[in-house]
């Protein structure tokens, strides 16, 4: 195996480029971090100065609000100066290589970087080029990997399990998985933290069998699917990608793997069901279930911010 | 590598004899050490008492053997000459031992008319390396509409047709693309790769793929296609030769089809033989090539189609790029790696891996590649190269003679050196 360039010799975190090859010590450190930056937030204090006179840029190539957002929160609440940047891909196709992009932002000093491609493998690209006082933070690659959203996701279930061990969890990932960076992070992530119940649940257009080789169980069938689970975690679906040609109609994709009412009663009292948003309505779910109970939609988005600050906080190794 | 690679000194053709020297000939089917007289063309063997008066060499510990038969490399030129040239890649390959390359027609302009195929055979004149045979576009443009001129091609010199593994636009036109270049004996080399199924993708359908993320080809891009031309060849009795498998059913596919007498040859690129997906892992971009490495059950199925010939030919699929091809995520990078100096070096630890006789290999790399072409003249006889099977080197950025330095390998150890060249004709080494 590759040795893994995210940790740094002395096992400190150097990027953040993926769940797979994170040891479970430092996933566990990022969340019981989180868990201070949330208490801390709890406490009233919105602004903490661990990032103070450092400079965040997050530098999307993809189109993304929610995302952005949340880290920009996250790096000023940690009092970091913040600049976003948003490149439309095609600039990068005016003769400025990534590679350009990035050395000419580097020279700005610039301490991290948090970056959104459309290509898998994006992230570890820039990690690989970066001058050793740089650090990356994958915040989404192609279609595989988005790390912080495995990582408040995984923070969300240990506050549901409050103290339980994952390996009481049986978690049915449902939808496109195929072309999906945050099932794979999942996938990762409570495998890394003892969930030994993983199933994706789709049409096989979109749940290849290969996802076996992932240690998660691939279901056809939503019931035989969800059966026995706890945990739901719905995925969205790229409609504009999706219909006609890896589906037939959305209708059918609700009437088959779409969460509604009778499905989640038949689930009994025990059930949670998450979603990395934003949610399509009438698809992945029916509308009216979004935000009731056992919903943790809103929950994750609130996580979000902990847990980013608590990454980006571990990264630029800012003391506690 | 050589110590002495002036090309005066490195090929010759005064006549020659080379003493204890183990002689591959997979002609005659000889493999055994003896001395040898090398003389237009020909080598053979003799008694040391009878070769006086010629220069001698010390052939002892080394093989005497045909020049290799190239199926497949880019030379850049015309089009792409910031990646490399016929001037840099021509004698890249004769050192390497590689005396005659073939050039697919995807060049800038693409080789599709004659007056290209002139102007080619003069750079390549020009280059003193290895000879180059040309492959004439199938279609216009390659762009796989309209037939291209292919008995002006072949008249030109063209050695056969292809379309550079871009697609035709039907079924139909493959099968009158066939008929065509059957009419004229030329050979059509298919890259058996279904686009519909093949686009987008950089790497195999499999585990490494689906765990990185990255747009996959699956196995079928290839039997697909195979399935399509194989029928079209059993109907039309022409001559397809099938160029890079990469994987078990596609070797499957052909041995087949061969069994049931059909005229089909196929090869495969030498680094197939050696590297899976697994060294994608890391997104190592110098292992982006189409088609992907895929798994190692396809690998060992590819390595027992040369062993049983199969796959009749071994090539480089020699693809030279400027850094820059391969600085980008790996999906965004240019596929194809450097690998005219690899070729030999692999073939030989093939011997060492698997019951492939050192005189296979030889056939593998020379006579049946030569054979494919139709440049098997009995008159005439081929290039001779003498090599030392034994002489380790290190492949790095000073030891590669080819301006391309994406290969994977960079950093290995070898084994082989070429020490000399016998050729049959002055131009163009």
């Amino acid at each position: 195996m590759i040795a893994d360039p995210q940790i740094e010799a002395n096992g400190r975190l150097r990027h953040l480029l993926s769940i797979e090859g994170l040891p479970r010590t430092t996933l566990v450190k990022i969340l019981d971090r989180a868990e201070d930056m949330a208490r801390e937030e709890q406490s009233g204090t919105k602004k903490l100065p661990l990032l103070h006179g450092r400079t965040v840029v997050n530098l999307f190539f993809e189109p993304s609000t929610r995302t952005r957002t949340t880290f920009e929160l996250a790096a000023k609440r940690l009092s970091a100066d913040v600049v976003n940047v948003q490149l439309a891909t095609s600039s990068t196709t005016k003769g400025e290589t990534l590679l350009d992009t990035l050395r000419t932002l580097e020279s700005m000093r610039v301490d991290l970087f948090v970056v959104r491609h459309k290509a898998s493998g994006a992230a570890a690209f820039f990690a690989r080029h970066a001058t050793p006082d740089v650090s990356i933070l994958n915040a989404g690659d192609g279609q595989h990997e988005h790390p912080t959203q495995a990582l408040l996701d995984m923070f969300t279930l240990r506050r549901h399990l409050n103290g339980r061990p994952f390996s009481d969890l049986r978690v049915a990932i449902i939808g496109d998985i195929l072309h999906s960076r945050v099932a794979r992070s999942d996938i990762h992530a409570l495998h890394t933290l003892g969930c030994r119940d993983i199933r994706v649940v789709g049409p096989r257009t979109l749940v290849p069998d290969t996802f076996a080789t992932l240690g998660a169980t691939p279901y056809h069938d939503f019931a035989r699917g969800v059966e026995g689970a706890n945990v739901l975690m719905l995925l969205r679906l790229q409609r504009e990608r999706m219909i006609g040609a890896l589906l037939p109609s959305a209708g059918e994709f609700h009437a088959d793997f779409g969460l509604t009412e009778e499905r989640l009663h038949r689930l009994g009292p025990d059930v949670i069901f998450m979603h990395p948003g934003p949610i399509n309505r009438g698809v992945e779910l029916a509308g009216a279930l979004a935000y009731e109970a056992p919903s943790r939609i809103l929950d994750q988005v609130h996580n979000g911010i902990a847990v980013r600050m608590a990454v980006m906080a571990e990264i630029l190794g800012a003391a506690r | 590598m050589n110590p002495d690679t002036s090309p005066s000194a490195f090929a010759t053709i005064v006549p020659t004899v080379v003493r204890g020297v183990r002689l591959l000939d997979p002609a005659t089917a000889t493999d055994r050490v003896t001395d040898v007289i090398v003389r237009d063309g020909r080598a053979t063997p003799t008694d040391s008492d009878t070769a006086t008066g010629l220069p001698a060499v010390d052939g002892h510990g080394c093989w005497l053997m045909p020049g290799i038969v190239d199926l497949a490399a880019r030379l850049r030129e015309p089009g792409a000459t910031h990646k490399a040239t016929m001037a840099s890649e021509l004698p890249a390959a004769l050192r390497a031992g590689i005396t005659t390359v073939c050039l697919p027609p995807d060049t800038d302009p693409v080789i599709d008319n004659p007056a290209i195929v002139a102007r080619i055979s003069m750079i390549a004149a020009a280059a003193h390396g290895a000879r180059v045979a040309i492959l004439g576009a199938v279609t216009q443009h390659l762009a796989g509409e309209t037939l291209a001129e292919m008995s002006a091609l072949k008249t030109a010199g063209c050695v056969g047709v292809s379309n550079a593994g871009r697609p035709l636009a039907s079924a139909r036109t493959a099968r009158r693309a066939l008929e065509y270049a059957s009419g004229l004996g030329l050979t059509l080399h298919v890259q058996p790769l279904e686009p519909s199924l093949a686009q987008g993708g950089c790497a195999h359908d499999g585990a490494v793929a689906l765990r990185l993320g990255l747009p996959p080809i699956p196995v079928a891009a290839e039997t697909v296609a195979l399935g399509q031309w194989i029928a079209l060849a059993e109907e039309t009795g022409a001559h397809i030769h099938f160029c890079r498998l990469s994987s078990a059913r596609g070797v499957q596919l052909v041995r087949d089809a061969k069994a049931r007498g059909l005229a089909i040859t196929a090869d495969v690129a030498a680094h197939q033989l050696f590297l899976t997906e697994e060294d994608v892992l890391g997104f190592d971009a110098s292992c982006h090539v189409v088609p992907p490495l895929r798994s190692a059950a396809d690998r060992d199925a590819l390595r027992a189609g040369v062993v049983d010939s199969t796959l009749d030919a071994l090539c480089s699929d020699h693809q030279p790029h400027e850094p820059d091809a391969k600085v980008n995520p790996f999906a965004l990078t240019e596929p194809g790696m450097s690998t005219l100096e690899t070729l030999l070096p692999l073939g030989l630890q093939l011997c060492d891996e698997t019951p492939l006789a050192p005189l296979d290999l030889v056939r593998r790399l020379s006579t049946a590649p030569q054979a494919i072409l139709g440049l098997s003249r009995p008159t005439q006889g081929c290039d001779w190269i003498l090599v030392d099977p034994a002489a380790s080197w290190r492949l790095d950025t000073t030891t590669l003679a080819s301006r391309g330095h994406n290969t994977p390998f960079l950093g290995r150890l070898f084994k082989s050196r070429v020490l000399r060249i016998f050729s049959t004709s002055p131009t163009p080494l």
